[in-house]
This record gives C-alpha cells, structure tokens and sequence, in this order.
C-alpha cells in the first residue's frame, strides 16, 4: 500500500515534469501583435468610396509633394492619390525639355540636381493663397513655382554664407520672408579655410530672411543672421500673436565633429532658436552688420532682442506653430516627447530676461518657463500637422505611426500604424490658420514590400489617412517618386491655372505668329532660326548653317488649343525642348558637327505627327 | 546511519537493468541535436520588422535568421542604444559548451556500458548541475546586454532586462524568447535520466531487501 502510493507521487511528479516541458515548448508568434488584421469588407468599402475618383472626375485637393534628391515638385490628386504632373525644379526634365531651353538652363546655371525638402505654398493672413509654391534646395537655393502654370520661374541663390539649406523655405503668414538656414555650418564666406579642429569656434551657423516682391513673387536677400554652429534643421513661421517671428531647430549643439550619430547625441537638449524678423529687418535697413559674402551679416551678440534660444528635447526635428500662432510644437526625435511651448511665456521669459545662459551672445531661455506641455506622443516624434477641431497630428518615426493629440488638453486620443517609418505628413492645409482638412498624408521612408517588387530602388510611400473622425482611418497607398520629405495639400478651388499661354501675353522678342515671317536670319556666325510650331509641321523644315555657327532656334507654339504641345528634338545634338501653346522658347547651341541632323515633334501632337519633322544642316568649314 | 551507507553502498554499486541502459542510451542520443539545432531561439517584431528579427543561439554560434542578414541588422538597430555586439566571439559559452556536453556523452555512454546506479547518479547530478549553470550564464548573458550600454549612446534608454522565456515590449519591439530544439532534447534527456535513476534505484532497493530477507515470504507487488 506504501509502495503504491510512492510509485503514484512519482508518476505525478513525472507527469509534472512533462507538462512543464511542454509549457516551455511554445515559442514565438509568427507574426507580431495587431498585425494581418484584416480589415473587415466595409471598412474597405467605405475605403474604396472615399477614395475613388470616377474616370473624368476630379480631386478634391493638390498635393505638392517634394522630390528629394530628384529635384523635383511631383503634383498628386487627393484623395485618389494619382500622379498628375511633374514640375521640374532643380534637375534637367526633358519631359518637357525644361533645363534643355536658353531660359532654364540658366536659371540651373552649373548645379544639375538638387535636393529639394519642403514645399511652402504662399499665404495671405496665414492661409494659402494658391499664388506660388516655393520650395528649398540643399545648394543653398530656393525656388519659386507660378501656380498660374505650374512652372518653375525663378531659383534664388546659392546664397552667400548658407550652406546645407535643410532648413527652408517656411514662409511668414503673408508671403514678405521665406527663411534659408545652414544645416551644416563651414567658415563663412564660402571659401574660406578652417580646420575640423576649430569646428566649435570658426565655423559659422547662418539663418536668412528672403524677401519675397508681394507683387510678382521674385525672390531676394533681406538678412542674414549669425548663429552658432549647430546643425539647423527645420523650422516654421509665427503666425497670429507669435507673426513676426521664425522658429528653427537644430541638432548638435554639442558643437561636436566627426561621429555625429554619437557625438551629436549627447545633451539631454537641444534648442529651437526664435529669430526675430522684423527686428532683423530693422537692422537690415539700418545697416547694421558686418559684410561677410557680399552681404550684411546680423551678429545677436551686437545687435540684442534678434535671436533667443528655447531648449527643447534631445536633437528636435520638426517645429511646427500651432494653427492660432500660440504654441510651437517640438519634438525631441531622441526622446519620445513633444514639447509644446507657449509664445506668450516666451515673451515674458524675454522680458524678464530669465536666461539660464547664452550661446555666441544669444540668451538662453529656461525650458520650465515656457513650456505648457509633454504630450506623450510615442516613439521617435517628427513632426506635426494641425486638422480642424484643434488636434494636432505628430508623425512618429521609430514607432512608425501618427499620433492624434488635442491642443490645450495634451491628451492622445488615437495612433494610426504607418507602414513604415514615416517621416513627414501633410494634412490638407495642415500648417495654415484655417486647417480644415479631410485627410492627410503619411510620407513614409520605407515601403519594404506593400507593392509588387520593382527591384532594390524600391519606391517610397504615401499613405492618405482619413481624419474627419474621431478614429484616424488608412484609406490608400500609393508608392512616390523619391523621395518626398515634406508636402503641401491645398483645396484645388483655390488654384486656377490657364490651360493654355494667351497669345496676347506672348511678349517674347523672337515670337512669330506666322510661318511666313519663319527662317533664318545671320550675324556674324550667329544664325537666329526663328520657328513656327503648329500641327503638323515645323517652320523651315529645313536650315542650312555653317560649321562653327552659334545657332538659336526661337520657337514659338502658335496653337492656342488645350494640350497641343509639341516637341523639338535635334538629334546627334542632345537638345530636346517643349513648347507649349502660346509659348516661345529658345534653344542655343554651337553647331560644331558638320553634316546633316534631323530635328522633328517629340511630343506627340497630331495624326500627322510623324511627318513634323525637318533638317539641321551643317555646311563643313 | 551506518546500516543507510550501507545500504546505499549497496544500492549504488548495482549493475543497471536492461531498461534503464536503454533510458541512458536515449539521454546520451538526445545529446545530439545540441550540435545540430538551436538552444535558444529570439524573435522580435516592429512595425518596419513585420517578418520580424531572429537570433538562435547553438551550444558553438549565434545565428541570425535570412541567411545571417538578421544579426546584422539587430547589431545596426542596437548600436544606437549603446549595446554591445552580439557576436558568437562575445560568447566564451560557445567554447565549453561542445565540450561540456561531449563530456557528459562520454559519460553516459560509460553507464550505458559498464554503468551501475552510482555511476548514474553521478551523471545525472552533473548533468543537472551543467544544465541549471548553463541557463544562469545565459541569464547573466542577456542581463549584461540589457544593462552594459555604452554611456554614450544617441538613444538613452533604462538598463533592462531582455526576456529569457516568453514574450516583452521592448520600445518599438516585440521581443520573445524561447528555448530551441536543442534545449527540448537537452530536457527530454533529463527526464530520461532522472527516469533511469529511478527504475535503477528502485530495482536495486527491491534487490536489496530481497536480499536481505532471503527465505521471508513473497511480497505482493507494491
């Protein structure tokens, strides 16, 4: 009986042994939590309603979403997400010949890329206005589009002593400055020579003010400020009570070298620095400054009251003004926490001049002064958009996702996965005063498979988000050109581009209505071609010049019919130009080749297209 | 306490029974698999990682999942939180363990041959003290992971703890920790072990108190 209960202990304990094992034997999931789950067939209805846009109807907003290292503006159509256009900036596009013709060509002058960060559509009383888009340029440059004909008309530098212009163009509530600033800080004037070594004390941070005509747009310096040499990275206006103010932040305040990725990563904080514009304009027109690049250079440490520096959590990205101008939004990206900072105690910190220290002569503000609050955000905060009804969406980089979050009550109320890794977003008229906006845009840095594979140079993604309810809704993918960074969503009634040039605006020089005032006319060994392009021939269909002749074709579109553009392309000469309706346009070249070169329409116009064609030919010396 | 040595004496200088032979046969061959498959296995998800991460963890290497790739990939990811490498040369493990386990093969094989319960006994207690000491410097392993980052680091995260069994959110990540095929077989052989040990003695007890009442009457089965 003894041995009976001892054997039945022991098969207990046996039995006990191998259930433990077996608790032992599971093992991870195969995949992670909330993932493949699958969205219910109304959800993917109401998904497909909201974002199908019937053939022959129209969308409801424009995106204009930065090209990065393309150099381009790509237009996309919300909320069907499809590519209407690509606006050329900063890279050659012989799409539509842009960078090939006299004018564009020279407004590239050397640089033949660019890359392009941030759109900033202009505004009056802080909203947009549909009149321009402008957008920065690493080179220092910024260019500005005519959303009159979505044509890029003037590209405004390299600016003096600006270099790494990351942090551009945000523009002031009613379109007077764009700003420019140094994201990689060099010893100014461009040039000069210093070594690593003097890093902290030589190399010289810049932010600029570019004055913008109200009239016609064109782009010039105002000021220049000089700042320590931090890594300026973005920035945004003030706009209602803070109006009048720029807000730029930075990494490496450590003012460190080599390593950045450590070395740069140090202080708890970095700054967001609050650039006072109209002061900075004031001093401007004064004259106040030191020349430096052929410009004047405002230093804080002589002229005070221009520039304070607002601590803000471990190597801010985005800064971002809340819709009323009362707040403005920080995210430390190393830190997880957004920071909202309130303008008014701003400016009472100022006045109490309750500085805890300064940088190169610029006072340092106490960071429990002038914040209202650490909204909770997630992981690897970004950057942050308004939509109505006072929420503000923040993009989260490592938790690859968007938090909704309310103003003034800090609280979280939704997160909506991104798929993966979003960097920007836009919400439709998202950084206006007005945001009233159906939807926003996820602009993510890796795409990693939600598409048929096109090889390694995997395309990026824009996923739109539905925000009319109180549950953030993913509604599309679509897969970008690279690489949009930041965007602008605008409703399409407030932009009313003509279709075609009016004949009566043609005020070029070289234009001819009439394919009897056609043909060449000689100076010296310059011949001036002047052409006629209308379906479906090109006027003179054929020009005799000399070897060594420097020859301009001006042609001049003469259709004034909706997309009935056509093409010269010269071959052998690698020059392609598009002309469109009511338009002139010169190509100059050397006709250095004798013997006889097509050109012809390379954009197709007509049945007859084929047949719009002629000869170049070249006479040997 | 003299007649207990005794006794014990007694019962651990008995020859095994078939049975148990084989039950240290199984043990020493369920050794195997602790040079062909893992001993550890780690899985971790994020949302840029949804086919997720995966390191295994062999007696003599670590391995990272997609041909290696992942290893890679978790070192790049770590390095921003100042952890050090995870590589199979930061393991001194990987050196003692085949040969550890090599050792307690050979000795089971002894006891499969020539063994008696003593020398069963003895490989058992080594066998359980190598396997408790095995999953302690596994432990301090990650522990040390978890709390030597670099002070240096761009991303300032609390030292922590990874999870050694079962799963843990670890920042954007879903961590989860398992023991692999390895460790199963190492545990199965254990039990067979253990079970050997039991049979043995049971047998020689029975044997002894036969013995020692030689000519009492029959005893009933238990």
């Amino acid at each position: 009986m003894h041995e009976h209960t001892k054997s039945r202990r022991r098969g207990a304990a046996a039995i006990g042994l191998w259930t433990g094992l077996l608790l032992l034997a599971s093992c991870a999931p195969s995949a992670p939590k909330g993932a493949k789950k699958a969205a219910t067939a109304s959800d993917l209805q109401v998904a497909a309603m909201k974002t199908y846009v019937a053939p022959g109807d129209l969308d409801e907003y424009y995106m204009f979403s930065s090209g990065g290292h393309s150099g381009q503006v790509y237009v996309y159509g919300i909320p069907s997400m499809r590519h209407l256009s690509t606006i050329p900036v900063f890279t050659p596009y012989p799409g539509t010949g842009y960078g090939f013709d006299d004018d564009t060509k020279k407004m590239l002058g050397k640089l033949t890329w660019g890359d392009a960060h941030h759109p900033a559509l202009s505004e009056t009383n802080g909203d947009y206005d549909g009149r321009w888009l402008f957008i920065n340029e690493m080179n220092g440059r910024v260019a500005r589009i005519d959303l009159r004909d979505f044509k890029t008309k003037q590209i405004y530098g390299p600016a003096p002593n600006i270099s790494g212009n990351h942090g551009s163009a945000f523009i002031t509530p009613n379109s007077d400055y764009l700003i420019m600033s140094s994201r990689f800080s060099i010893p100014i004037p461009k040039g000069t020579y210093a070594p690593i070594e003097k890093y902290a004390t030589a190399y010289k941070g810049i932010a600029a003010g570019v004055k913008i005509d109200a009239k016609t747009g064109e782009m010039s310096l105002g000021w220049e400020v000089l700042l320590p040499p931090f890594d300026w990275d973005l920035g945004d206006a003030g706009k209602g009570p803070s109006d009048g103010w720029f807000f730029l932040t930075c990494y490496n305040s450590e003012r460190a070298t080599g390593k950045l990725e450590v070395t740069a990563s140090q202080r708890d904080r970095d700054y967001i620095v609050a650039i006072n514009w109209r002061e900075a304009e004031k001093a401007a027109k004064e004259g106040k400054g030191e020349t430096i690049g052929g410009v004047k250079v405002i230093d804080p440490k002589t002229v005070p009251g221009i520039a304070y520096l607002m601590p803000c959590g471990k190597s801010p990205h985005g800064v971002d003004v809340s819709p009323d101008g009362k707040w403005i939004v920080g995210s430390g990206k190393l830190q997880g926490v957004t920071t909202a900072f309130n303008f008014e105690k701003v400016m009472t910190a100022i006045r109490n001049k309750s500085f805890t220290g300064e940088e190169d002569g610029i006072p340092v503000l106490k960071y429990e002064d002038i914040k209202d609050a650490e909204v909770p955000v997630g992981l690897g905060p970004l950057h942050t958009q308004f939509g109505p009804d006072g929420y503000a969406y923040t993009s989260l980089f490592v938790d690859s996702a968007i938090a909704k979050w309310k103003l003034g009550t800090w609280e979280v109320v939704d997160k909506v996965p991104m798929s993966y890794s979003i960097g920007h977003l836009a919400a439709a008229e998202g950084d206006t005063m007005h945001p009233k906006g159906k939807y926003l845009v996820g602009l993510n840095k890796l795409s990693h498979g939600r598409h048929l594979s096109v090889g390694p140079s995997q395309p990026e993604s824009s996923q739109l988000v539905d925000i009319t309810e109180e549950k953030m809704k993913l509604i599309y993918d679509a897969f970008t050109e690279p690489e949009p960074h930041y965007a602008q969503i605008v409703k399409a009634d407030k932009l009313h581009p003509i279709e075609i040039y009016p004949k009566e605006e043609n005020k070029h020089p070289l234009a001819i209505w009439d394919v009897k005032d056609a043909g060449p006319t000689r100076q010296g060994d310059k011949v001036v071609v002047k052409t006629v392009v209308v379906r479906s021939t090109i006027t003179p269909n054929s020009v005799e010049v000399k070897e060594g002749d420097t020859v301009t074709f001006a042609i001049t579109n003469i259709e004034q019919t909706t997309d009935e553009l056509h093409g010269f392309g010269l071959l052998d000469y690698n020059l392609n130009i598009v002309i469109d309706p009511g338009e002139t346009k010169t190509v100059t070249f050397k006709a250095d080749k004798p013997g006889v070169y097509p050109y012809y329409c390379t954009n197709f116009c007509s049945a007859l297209h084929q047949e719009m064609q002629g000869y170049l030919i070249v006479k040997p010396k | 306490m003299k007649p207990f040595i005794e006794k014990s004496n007694r019962i651990l200088g008995s020859p095994l029974g078939l049975g148990p032979r084989g039950l240290i046969l199984l043990a020493a061959l369920l050794l195997l698999p602790a040079y062909l498959t893992p001993l550890w296995r780690m899985t971790m998800y994020a949302p840029q990682y949804q086919e997720g991460l995966r390191l295994e963890i062999y007696s003599y290497k670590l391995e990272g999942g997609n041909e290696g790739q992942d290893a890679k990939e978790i070192n790049l990811l770590n390095h921003y939180i100042g952890m050090k490498e995870l590589t199979t040369e930061e393991f001194t493990e990987f050196k003692w363990l085949p040969f550890v386990i090599g050792a307690l093969g050979l000795l089971l094989l002894r006891a499969v041959i020539f063994g008696t319960v003593g020398s069963t006994l003895d490989v058992t207690v080594l066998f359980v003290y190598f396997s408790l000491f095995s999953l302690w410097s596994f432990a301090y392993k990650l522990w040390s992971y978890g709390h030597n980052l670099a002070p240096t680091a761009p991303v300032k995260v609390a030292p922590f703890m990874p999870p050694m069994f079962g799963g843990r959110q670890l920042a954007n990540f879903e961590v989860y920790s398992y023991p692999g095929t390895a460790s199963y077989a190492l545990g199965g052989a254990a039990a067979a072990l253990v079970a050997a040990l039991l049979l043995s003695w049971r047998a020689a007890r029975r044997e002894a108190a036969t013995a020692g009442a030689a000519g009492a009457s029959q005893r009933g089965p238990g």
